[in-house]
């Protein structure tokens, strides 16, 4: 039996153990369910497995751009400076962390399926990248968290909670969610809910009575943003050239060292090079991310057709953009300056005081949660929801990566974290949870956080979603007698108009009549 | 043929999109190879793509392609990307 021993061996740590491999299994597997042929298949799983390969070829690129900026921080100000960038988090800790955290995505996934089969919560998160970062996220935690040798109880764990969370975001904002479409079709699935949620119940609170974002002409010249390695690479660039002048006039010649420059043009320069560099690492990695994805999702998607038809899909945020495209730019614009407010904060007075790192604004996550923040607010509150909305969001994804980060830094992996609202709130508590010596503590704790959300997720969906309660009456109907007004208006207008035109027709007439 | 799929990122709606056209497209009986990209590489992928299916907001920013854009206003609709399919490819 000795062969059988070896095969298994070699199973396991050669191919199990590969994080490319097992997505590419895992792709494998769902196709197979799927009934596509062979070639799809086999093409499917390389290119999945290619993608995944693609995402570390990425990671070295922007490491590669960060280390001279995280220097540079450190030495003005005195603190560690982060951009929360998700891709390159996952990229950073795939190598280690990435077999654990694919069997976390496809247990969960199969729980998820589970969850929504047999609870009131029917809702199948379909926004794939969100998986696999949060799927990362628990695998990185709690392998720390539980020591070598539990990887099991990892995976189980990390499995549970991810389907927990996939299940319960998307009823927690579905209210919201209804308000924004107008309609029960779909659900949001996205970890920058809280963000969300936030926005809409900021929304009511302050704009009952302000009229749309989207009755305003409003400039588009900040559309640009919306393509993703545009607004990576400029953001990066503006924070090097920042802390590059910063460092220029604080340090002097000191500074130069840190780009390895020989004098201040050349680090001027080099400094937005490695700007750019940091762009084309997160081009590379979402190039990955992507080739992954596109065979991943269909195969879940088809799955969960099959598993549980009747459920809602709960999608990625740009959903909800055509909703409210002038809302997602003011959200955008508050948020970002949210995110510059927590920024300060955290620099005069919650860095020195307690240690945590200080969260630099990334274009990306405030474009995105942001722009989604402004959609909600808009939905509860009109121009000032938007705005209030988006600025609370912009609070939130400052202040959250800031926890995790002394979490996950905790533990060795710094540099950047985990951007998203949800990450910082769940990755945190995840983390607090399992940070004790006692491994059993850790388990119940971690149970108790499952049990609890999962229970007041089904009360929430059984008592609030199903019942059809709606936030953001009041300014709804201010909404709809606006809209009323405005119609009314109109088709008064078109009544003048109409009663000028028949008279101007008359008075011809008759013109016509004298003349002859 | 070959269609790309577009949104800001190419990781989430677009593959969302993607599989809808999927859907469509088995439903029309047409062969097609359907891929989801961002809008940076979008343009250039464009240039070997038949179809480029995308939001209007999106399309603006697109630009002026060889390519026909088909605008979707609903991503999640299948019955939306079957009706502008049966136009464009006169089925």
């Amino acid at each position: 039996m000795d062969w059988l021993v070896s095969i298994l061996e070699f199973i396991g740590a050669q191919i199990l153990n590969v994080p490319a491999y097992l997505v590419g299994i895992i792709v494998a597997v769902g196709l197979i369910a799927l009934k596509k042929s062979a070639g799809q298949v086999v093409g499917g799983a390389l290119k999945a497995i290619l993608g995944f390969l693609i995402l570390g070829a990425g990671a070295g690129v922007v490491v590669a751009a960060l280390e001279p900026l995280g220097g540079l921080v450190l030495a003005v100000t005195g603190s560690e400076g982060v951009v929360p960038t998700n891709e390159v988090i996952t990229a950073l800790a795939a190598d280690t962390y990435g077999a654990t955290s694919a069997y976390i995505l496809s247990l969960g996934f199969v729980l998820m399926l589970a969850l929504a089969r047999f609870t009131p919560l029917r809702y199948i998160f379909l926004t794939g990248h969100h998986m696999v970062f949060m799927a990362m996220l628990l695998s990185v935690v709690l392998s720390i968290g539980f020591g070598e040798g539990l990887t099991w109880l990892t995976v189980l764990m990390g499995a549970f909670l991810l389907a927990v969370i996939m299940v319960v975001m998307p009823a927690l904002a579905h209210p919201w969610m209804k308000r924004v479409t107008g309609n029960d079709v779909i659900a949001i699935g996205h970890f920058g809910t809280l963000g969300y949620i936030a926005a809409g119940a900021t929304g009511s609170v302050v704009g009952k009575h302000s009229p749309s974002t989207e009755d305003i002409t409003f400039p588009q010249g900040l559309k640009f943003l919306r393509d993703s390695m545009v607004a990576t690479a400029l953001s990066m660039v503006l924070i090097y050239l920042v802390f590059a002048i910063w460092g220029l006039i604080s340090l002097g010649d000191e500074a130069l060292p840190f780009m390895g420059a020989a004098d201040g043009g050349a680090f001027i320069m080099a400094s937005v090079m490695q700007g750019l560099m940091f762009g084309v690492g997160v081009s590379v990695i979402l190039y990955g991310v992507r080739t992954f994805l596109g065979e991943l999702i269909p195969a879940f998607q088809g799955i969960a057709n099959k598993v549980v038809p009747d459920a809602k899909a709960a999608l990625d945020v740009p959903i909800v953009f055509p909703y409210g495209q002038n809302a997602v730019l003011i959200g955008f614009i508050s948020s970002f300056v949210g995110g510059l407010v927590m920024l300060l904060i955290l620099g005069v007075w919650l860095g020195p005081a307690f240690g945590l790192a200080i969260i630099l604004p990334g274009m990306v996550p405030h474009f995105f949660t942001g722009g989604g923040a402004g959609v909600f607010g808009n939905a509860t509150g009109g121009r000032r929801g938007a705005m209030a909305g988006g600025f609370v969001n912009g609070l939130l994804i400052t202040i959250l990566p800031a926890f995790l980060y002394s979490v996950m830094s905790g533990i060795g992996l710094t540099g950047t974290t985990f951007g998203d609202a949800d990450f910082g709130w769940f990755g945190s508590l995840v983390g607090l949870s399992v940070q004790g010596d006692s491994v059993v503590l850790g388990v119940v704790l971690l149970l108790v956080l499952g049990v609890v959300l999962l229970a007041g997720g089904i009360v929430w969906q059984k008592r609030v979603v199903d019942t059809g309660w709606m936030p953001a009456v009041e300014h709804q109907r201010f909404v709809d007698e606006r809209t009323a007004a405005e119609k009314e208006k109109e088709v008064a207008a078109a009544a003048v108009r109409k009663e000028e035109r028949a008279a101007k027709k008359k008075a011809a007439a008759e013109a016509e009549n004298t003349n002859a | 043929m070959k269609i790309i799929a577009v949104c800001g990122m190419g990781i989430g709606t677009s593959i969302i999109l993607k599989m809808n056209i999927d859907n469509a497209l088995a439903k029309l009986d047409v062969d097609a190879d359907v891929e989801a990209a961002d809008i940076s590489a979008a343009r250039g992928a464009a240039s070997s793509a038949d179809l480029v299916f995308t939001s209007s907001e999106l399309a603006d920013q697109l630009g002026e392609l060889d390519t026909p854009i088909i605008i979707i206003d609903d991503f999640t609709n299948v019955g939306e990307i079957e009706e502008k399919l049966i136009e464009e490819l006169d089925l």
